[in-house]
């Protein structure tokens, strides 16, 4: 048999591959094996699968360089050519852009598995977290600083459309008792 | 060490015990996990290294359970023991080519193992011999739990668990089972039930996990999706395809058997033979062999071949398991020879009814 590729040498090496769910028969010669591992590589390289849908949404190229997460330092640039975030915060740092992406990986924006013991007493503290921010608002309208202050309102909003949204269902359940 | 204490026992997952494990050979979760106040592992600095390390290991002492895993720094780990480690299915192919900064949390059974700092903090893997999905879930968030009882996860309301890649994003969680489809291959409706698997936003890879061959007609079939399901949603969708799968196989090989049985006894024989007497042989023609050899004894027609040792050859004839079995370094074709004498030894009482 002789190779698929070059089809001059004799065909040694034989490989099965599934590529887009399909089983797929490929020989070849020593040659063209070793070409064929470093393109097999390459083609499961998760960070350019990655930025080919990131690129889909990067409209405006300037603003994209500049942007960067500031706890760990790394740019949205480096993300999309690694495919890989550098901390936790990267999450609200490049939350614009990766809300589109995240809506095409998994086809929703909420999570709904499980939740550490810890987040469920932050979910108690919910009160005490609305005063706070309450606070915040009023020093960023001191400080016409608009666009946060637009921020923290909408926090406030969905913690308390949250707080009323657990209310209404602890009632029901007494209700129904 | 415990190293040296694997080698001598198959590990838990090729048992060939636990519900259909004919056909479903294991059952495997994983999950990933990141400290808060740590960057992700591709982004820290040498003392953080040393720091998460440090993390994990007081948080190992605090709990009873963890305390019986055994803690190892990559540096701490031969290269050959890394491979033989990756062979059982323990660390991934990333583990083993950037070990300097990682370690591994390992439990002597080789039901859970904990590599630190690969792509994320944490990825404990639970696997479990046989269809096993919900006990081996159970396994893998009580360890979950064990370690958040000290440590600080990254988690957000909305987002779930953030880790450094987006697609774990939520639960972090990938589920897979390893299924053996000969049938499905030989009747060559393989492709269409992959195909479907995947419009279900599910993946099938090969043997050996990520962007590796299907060999030996295995296929793993995982979750893509993390986020917008929960776990046991993600667990019972998962289930309900491998039962199908499951069923689909079963169809094939009646199908087989009642058109084509000589072809099949024929084949299956064959392969005996070859394994029998053979006195080079690659590591992947002796794969699909075994099988068939497998394959022979669901259908009753091998008979004296016990299936725990049959599932051990598949990774005991891997370079790594070789070497360290015959205690020396051993070259390609050194190991082709090598692995024609261990078969001929395990099958050497294994007959045709």
């Amino acid at each position: 048999m002789l190779c698929d590729v070059c089809g001059k040498n004799p065909a040694t090496v034989h490989l099965t591959e599934i590529i887009e769910g399909k089983i797929i028969e490929v020989h070849l010669c020593e040659d063209c094996a070793k070409k064929k591992t470093e393109e097999f590589q390459k083609q499961f390289n998760i960070a350019d699968f990655l930025s080919e849908l990131v690129d889909i949404d990067s409209l405006d190229k300037i603003t994209l360089s500049e942007l960067s997460c500031p706890n760990c330092g790394l740019s949205y640039e480096e993300f999309k050519n690694k495919g890989r975030l550098g901390c936790a915060e990267c999450y609200s740092a490049f939350k614009d852009k990766l809300t589109p992406l995240l809506r095409k990986i998994h086809g929703s924006l909420r999570h709904r598995g499980k939740v550490p013991k810890l987040e469920m007493r932050k979910e108690l503290s919910r009160e005490e977290r609305i005063k706070e921010l309450k606070q915040h608002l009023e020093r960023a309208v001191r400080l016409e600083e608009y666009e946060e202050a637009a921020r923290i309102r909408d926090e406030i909003k969905q913690l308390e459309a949250e707080k009323t949204k657990k209310n209404k269902r602890s009632n029901k359940r007494s209700n129904k008792k | 060490m415990i190293l040296e204490d694997l080698l001598n026992k198959p590990g838990e997952w090729f048992k060939g015990k636990g519900p259909d494990a004919n056909i479903i050979i294991s059952s495997r979760i994983r999950l990933a996990r990141n400290l808060v106040d740590i960057p992700f592992p591709k982004r820290m600095k040498p003392p953080q290294v040393e720091k998460l390390f440090e993390r994990i290991r007081q948080a190992q002492e605090k709990s009873n359970f963890l305390r019986g895993f055994e803690f190892l720094k990559g540096t701490e780990i031969s290269p050959l023991d890394r491979e033989f480690l990756l062979e059982r299915h323990l660390v991934s192919q990333e583990y083993v080519n950037y070990s300097q900064d990682k370690a591994l949390l390992l439990r002597r059974d080789e039901v859970c193992s904990i590599m630190v700092n690969e792509e994320d903090h944490l990825r404990i893997q639970v696997i479990k011999s046989g269809f096993d999905l919900q006990d081996t879930w159970e396994i893998a968030n009580r360890v979950e739990e064990e370690f958040s009882k000290t440590l600080n996860f990254a988690f957000s309301l909305n987002l779930g668990f953030l880790t450094s890649c987006p697609t774990n994003v939520g639960t972090g969680m990938r589920a897979s089972c390893m299924l053996h489809l000969p049938g499905l291959i030989m009747t060559k409706r393989i492709n269409r039930v992959l195909e479907l698997i995947s419009k279900l936003s599910f993946t099938t890879r090969g043997f050996f996990g990520e962007g590796t061959q299907a060999i030996g007609n295995f296929f793993q079939v995982s979750n893509q999706l993390t986020l917008g399901l929960s776990e046991t949603e993600i667990l019972s969708n998962l289930s309900g395809i491998i039962k199908q799968l499951k069923n689909q196989e079963l169809q094939a090989r009646e199908y087989m058997l009642s058109r084509y049985r000589l072809s099949l006894e024929d084949k299956i024989c064959r392969a005996l033979g070859v394994l029998k007497n053979c006195r080079l042989i690659s590591s992947s023609e002796t794969l699909s062999h075994l099988s068939l050899l497998r394959l022979g004894i669901d259908l009753g027609i091998i008979k004296n071949l016990d299936t725990e040792l049959l599932n051990y050859l598949f990774i005991m004839i891997q370079p790594a398991h070789l070497q360290k079995i015959y205690k020396k370094s051993l070259s390609h074709q050194e190991r082709d020879s090598i692995r024609a004498e261990l078969l001929r030894e395990k099958l050497e009482r294994v007959y045709i009814r």
